[in-house]
């Protein structure tokens, strides 16, 4: 039962467990279970990468830090992309800096999530006219799933973001669609 | 017996570091653990700030000032703009507008010290300096709010004074913050200064000699560390500065603990000088009558210089007669003191970069401008 796809990429183990469960009647109602755990998990354990480009990275320092304390929705700052399922653009980003910023993104496991935050890495923001360096909107490089408005935003404004963040998560049907996929591959 | 070939070996810190402080690039030669040369990187927040002042009246300049110069520090830097320009239309002040912008530019050093002190804990280990400074760095955002209403960046100052004036009841809370905050630098010291750690990762480590320093043209906490008696606020007074007594901390040391000490000591200066402010302030108009917002600057050029947290701060503006600066150079802190990072490092172990590094306090945003 063990599916091997031909480009020789490694099949999750609970990937495994779906596809034998959604083959069993009623396994649909299961399979959308274990979904929404998965999920309920990840939208509760969101690992942001410690990556500050401008100002808005000290608004986020002070909704990491005493008062507003993002760390009580399981938002831990963590050093390295490999362990970070979120990025947060805090800033602005110049064409010096985009083709990192891609970089970084990339070397982040899936699922991973992107928040732009501020005017500035939305669409350039106040950087927009007459202005030779700066990236007009980081979602030019990355895509991105939350855009917090500010300049710079507020704290409460990035944990409104980051609770935006959790509901898409929320909804999400990674596993459905990929069993879909898969039937499609195959028919 | 033969000895064993050794070679040199570069290596890349940045742009995505979690104590580089922003997108600073570091590349570091090293000899085994030790460092042999270290070049910074620089231009990854590069805004074209000069060039767009060039497209924008003072006023706009006021806004871009906030973001596009050293953003730790935005009043002061509205300030360096205004100065520039105040002094070139020769636009007069009113007394008690140069008291509120004293008293916001000692609470704008205030936060960016607090905010230094909090992210060098932070590099040297001790997460709980990081949490404290956070905690008075709060309370000095709700007071900008409740006048400037931003936290980060306030648009505030405005040519020929301050946008509108302190809300009723400011004073006494901005007095009991003074108050409060003086008794929580006690505890900082008692937190860090006699701490083993602190003292084993910081005393003798970076030493930038006199000098050095005056080779490189080191400034702020950084000169003042070195044992250089270097202030604009009191070499070139401006705003209520000639009016308040405050001492310039000075140390010979030119060590990451003298740089901290330095800063410790400024901060209680600070709160001396709000103090003081608030005492002296009269009463009467914040903002001069009939300065209009898209003011003509008569012609000619200016070099003006203050005092920001991270140093000495100049600007340079050429104005032809128009409602926007012909040419506007900006002379960062940040810059020269990052310049002066590469003598301090030499020599040192790879743990010690993070140190001497963190000890030099740059913003990115005014290396790059």
């Amino acid at each position: 039962m063990v599916r091997v796809p031909a480009d020789g990429s490694r099949v999750a183990p609970i990937e495994q467990l779906v596809e034998v469960l959604h083959r069993l009647p009623g396994g649909q109602i299961l399979v959308t279970s274990i979904e929404n755990v998965l999920n309920w998990a990840r939208a509760r354990s969101i690992w942001p990468l410690t990556f500050g480009l401008a100002c808005c990275a000290i608004e986020m320092m002070q909704a990491m830090g005493t008062r507003f304390d993002l760390d009580r929705f399981g938002v831990i700052p963590r050093a390295t992309p490999r362990q970070a399922d979120l990025i947060i653009v805090a800033g602005r980003c110049t064409i010096k800096m985009a083709p990192v910023v891609r970089r970084l993104w990339e070397q982040m496991p899936e699922p991973k999530y992107v928040i732009s935050m501020g005017s500035c890495a939305t669409c350039g923001g106040p950087f927009y006219y007459d202005n030779y360096s700066i990236l007009k909107g980081i979602d030019t490089v990355i895509p991105v799933d939350v855009y917090v408005p500010g300049c710079p935003p507020r704290p409460e404004a990035l944990i409104e973001g980051v609770l935006k963040l959790q509901e898409k998560i929320q909804k999400e049907r990674r596993l459905t669609r990929r069993l879909q996929e898969a039937a499609q591959a195959g028919a | 017996m033969r000895s064993l070939r050794t070679e040199e070996l570069i290596l890349n810190m940045g742009p995505q570091h979690p104590s580089t402080h922003g997108v600073l690039r570091l590349l570091v030669t090293l000899d085994g653990e030790n460092i042999v040369e270290v070049q910074p990187d620089i231009g990854y927040l590069h805004s074209s700030v000069e060039k767009m002042m060039e497209h924008r009246n003072y006023t706009q300049n006021i806004a871009l000032a906030d973001r596009g110069m050293d953003y730790l520090a935005a009043l002061v830097n509205e300030m360096a703009i205004l100065r520039a320009a105040e002094t070139l239309a020769d636009v007069p002040v009113p007394e008690r507008a140069r008291y509120i912008r004293t008293i916001f530019m000692e609470l704008q050093r205030l936060a960016s010290h607090l905010l230094w002190l909090g992210t060098y804990g932070i590099d040297l280990g001790a997460f709980t300096a990081f949490l404290w400074c956070m905690r008075e760095r709060e309370l000095i955002m709700d007071l900008f709010e409740a006048t400037t209403g931003g936290r980060l960046h306030h648009v505030y100052f405005r040519l020929g004074g301050v946008n509108e004036d302190l809300p009723p009841g400011w004073t006494d809370r901005c007095r009991e913050f003074c108050h409060y905050f003086l008794n929580r630098l006690d505890e900082y010291h008692r937190l860090l200064t006699g701490n083993p750690i602190w003292q084993a990762r910081t005393q003798g480590v970076g030493v930038l000699t006199r000098e050095q320093a005056i080779a490189f043209g080191a400034c702020g906490p950084v000169a003042r560390a070195s044992g250089l008696q270097w202030d604009v606020r009191k070499s070139h007074p401006y705003e209520g500065y000639d009016r308040v007594d405050f001492r310039i901390p000075v140390y010979t040391e030119g060590d990451c603990y003298a740089r901290y000490l330095v800063r410790m000591d400024e901060m209680r200066e600070s709160t001396r000088i709000i103090l003081q402010c608030l005492d002296q302030m009269p009463d009467g108009e914040v903002r001069a009558p009939r300065v209009p917002l898209n003011l003509k600057v008569p012609p000619g050029e200016v070099y003006t210089r203050v005092e920001s947290p991270r140093g000495d701060l100049g600007v340079h503006l050429v104005s032809t007669g128009g409602e926007t600066p012909w040419r506007v150079k900006i002379r960062a802190p940040s810059f020269v003191n990052l310049h002066a990072l590469t003598e301090m490092m030499k020599g040192w172990k790879v743990a010690d970069i993070i140190a001497i590094l963190g000890s030099i306090d740059i913003v990115l945003a005014d290396v790059d401008r």
